[in-house]
């Protein structure tokens, strides 16, 4: 994160650095205060972390992971081969591609419209709303969800009521993609727009106001000036969602999945949550997952590598 | 800085002389995006909260979701009120949360404060050993082997100290510790205050804006915890909120206690409908949210944003 830089006028500020053992002997209550993230990190992510040998291994849970027999990659061999696999991949694919086009840029132009609001009422007003839904659970989304556009949802209470067809929307798997994109868009767009609105404020207004002088309409102040301004936190977006094309909603896919089927709605979470957790092949789970894994790594750091030959800083500095 | 430009921005409320006037088709289509926008959020919550209030006859004349206020009455949330499933659920949501938030915070402060002093010894080794944990992880299956190894199956702690810290939440309260200045934290030094007395009295009093914002998103964690329920507590005996709606509402299996049948079907006896009882728990679960919102909302830029795009 660009957070891990420290400010220049706090370098300026600081003493020449001590000795190494007196620096540790100053520092003691500062590690000290450490510890406990550090444990709990330890304890849940970096012992898991170690523990994805279980892929490598045929894991059964009564000889444990000391007693298990290892088998290389006879695990992966077992998922490659496996078409739900393959299926579920491109379902995640597939559904992480449809988010960018029709979720990404939506953040972008509400906070572009609500900038261009002077009002601060409305604008302090159309916040509260649109922050809201961030903070609902998944299954909470859903089910309001369900009530307004499924089977006895209002929708279709008003489309009966006015002798139309009915349309399910909820348990049909040729419009599930578009539904959790939507409901995607429901739940986080309104949040998505707090960090472009600071990028927005951050624009130098004599920009606005040269440009103006040198007979720049509107349309195209937004496009030479509001656009390029805010094309760093764009592309950090982008690179941060470029690195999660293999994660999307796995509490959301896994709380409709049985209504529409896994055809339709098996991505890699799940698909590792029903081998692993559910059919009890934690050797099959965990290889889905280490396989998610390594390639959202390398995808995160491809992606800032093509952030930083656009010229920008993406996730780090070079 | 950003969140100053941000605040001077907002209270500038005059058109700039240069810029042209907005053409009345042009306010007249923003004004109208902004409805949609508000609707399309606010009009469900309505609807939720309107049903759960609403009499049997109410819900059977809109044929469900209730969205003109018919008869209005209490019975459903009195119904739940005295539902031993749901009232467990949320003194255990509740007990989740306040525990949780205060592990999190505590444990999220003191890491965030060990880390934000400049030339502080091994720092950046073990920023950078946190910082590798959101960016790589275990995945599910392991982490479910190491909780359970741990006996976590089946324990309340299952559903706490597994999401206990989030890195980016400390990052973002470092950010703010590491902007105190200097000057005050060594003044506070010379007079003989300790680590631990500096954060207490000189670093935690001015950063109450970044810890209510990061407060409020371990809380609300903890509250709309559901996945690591289903994973660990197989017993309904022991289920937060979440998952009574999940189970009750979503997947509409009959709620003990409330004599709703299993197909969501009215029963024509029934004093209320099962849809306003399954709409009163939704709105049990809206209520915290709602009421801490309004506090902390004003915040929310500063404790987001410092950590996000600082740079």
């Amino acid at each position: 994160m660009t957070a891990l830089q420290e400010a220049p006028a706090e370098k300026a500020n600081a003493s020449p650095p001590p000795q190494r053992k007196n620096r540790f002997r100053r520092d003691r209550s500062l590690l000290l205060m450490v510890i406990p993230a550090v444990v709990l990190l330890v304890v849940f992510n970096y012992v898991p972390m170690f523990g994805t040998a279980t892929a490598f291994q045929n894991y059964s849970i009564y000889a444990g992971f000391l007693h298990s027999p290892w088998v290389g990659l006879e695990t992966f061999r077992m998922l490659f081969s496996d078409p739900l696999f393959w299926h579920s991949l491109e379902n995640t694919l597939v559904l992480s591609l449809v988010q960018l086009v029709f979720y990404f840029p939506i953040p972008i132009a509400l906070a572009m419209l609500l900038h261009s609001v002077l009002n601060t009422k409305i604008r302090t007003f159309v916040q509260s709303v649109v922050y809201l839904p961030h903070f609902f659970s998944w299954v909470l989304a859903v089910t309001i969800f369900q009530q307004m556009l499924g089977g006895a949802g209002a929708l279709n209470q008003f489309l009966r009521g006015h002798g139309l067809a009915t349309w399910d929307i909820m348990t049909n798997p040729d419009t599930f993609k578009i539904l959790i994109t939507s409901q995607v868009v429901w739940k986080e767009a309104g949040w998505g727009i707090i960090v472009f609105l600071a990028a927005l404020a951050a624009i130098d207004q004599q920009l606005y106001e040269a440009a103006a002088a040198d007979g720049a309409g509107r349309w195209r102040r937004m496009w030479h000036i509001t656009l390029p301004g805010i094309r760093g936190v764009i592309v950090l977006m982008l690179v941060l969602r470029l690195g999660n094309v293999l994660t999307v909603g796995f509490e959301q896919l896994l709380i409709q999945r049985d209504a529409v089927g896994r055809e339709a709605a098996e991505v890699l979470d799940t698909y590792a949550y029903y081998y692993g957790v559910v059919n009890a092949n934690f050797s099959l789970g965990a290889a889905a997952s280490l396989f998610k894994g390594v390639f959202s790594l390398v995808l995160i750091l491809a992606a800032n590598k093509i952030a930083h030959l656009m010229g920008e800083d993406g996730l780090y500095r070079r | 800085m950003t969140t100053a430009t941000a605040k001077t921005k907002v209270k500038v409320n005059a058109r700039p002389n240069w810029e042209e006037p907005p053409t009345p088709a042009g306010q007249a289509g923003k004004g109208l995006i902004l409805a949609v926008v508000v609707a399309v959020v606010a009009v469900p919550l309505w609807m939720v909260v309107l049903t759960s209030l609403s009499t049997q006859g109410a819900v059977n004349e809109a044929g469900g979701m209730v969205l003109v206020p018919g008869g209005i009455t209490f019975e459903a949330y009195r119904q739940i009120f005295t539902n031993q499933l749901v009232m467990h659920s949320l003194l255990v949501s509740l007990g989740i949360t306040i525990v949780g938030t205060v592990i999190s915070m505590v444990v999220t402060i003191l890491a965030a404060y060990g880390l934000s002093r400049q030339n502080s010894w091994a720092h950046r080794p073990i920023l950078l050993t946190l910082v590798v944990t959101m960016f790589f992880s275990g995945g599910l299956i392991p982490t479910f082997l190491v909780v359970s190894a741990l006996g976590g199956y089946d324990a309340y702690w299952s559903l706490i100290l597994p999401t206990a810290v989030s890195v980016f939440n400390i990052l973002v309260v470092r950010a703010f510790f590491a902007n105190t200045s200097q000057d005050l934290i060594d003044a506070a030094h010379i007079d003989g205050a300790g680590d631990w007395r500096t954060l207490w009295s000189i670093v935690l009093p001015t950063s109450r804006a970044v810890t209510a914002v990061v407060a409020l998103f371990y809380a609300v964690g903890y509250w709309n915890t559901f996945f690591n329920a289903l994973l660990f507590l197989p017993d309904n005996q022991k289920w937060p909120l979440q998952m009574v709606i999940y189970t009750y509402t979503l997947q509409g299996n009959a709620m003990p206690g409330t004599g709703q049948n299993t197909t969501g079907q009215y029963f024509g006896t029934q004093q209320i409908a099962p849809l306003a009882i399954q709409m009163a728990v939704v709105t049990l679960t809206l209520i915290p949210i709602l009421l801490v919102y309004p506090f902390v909302q004003r915040h929310f830029a500063k404790g987001v944003l410092l950590g996000a795009i600082k740079g």
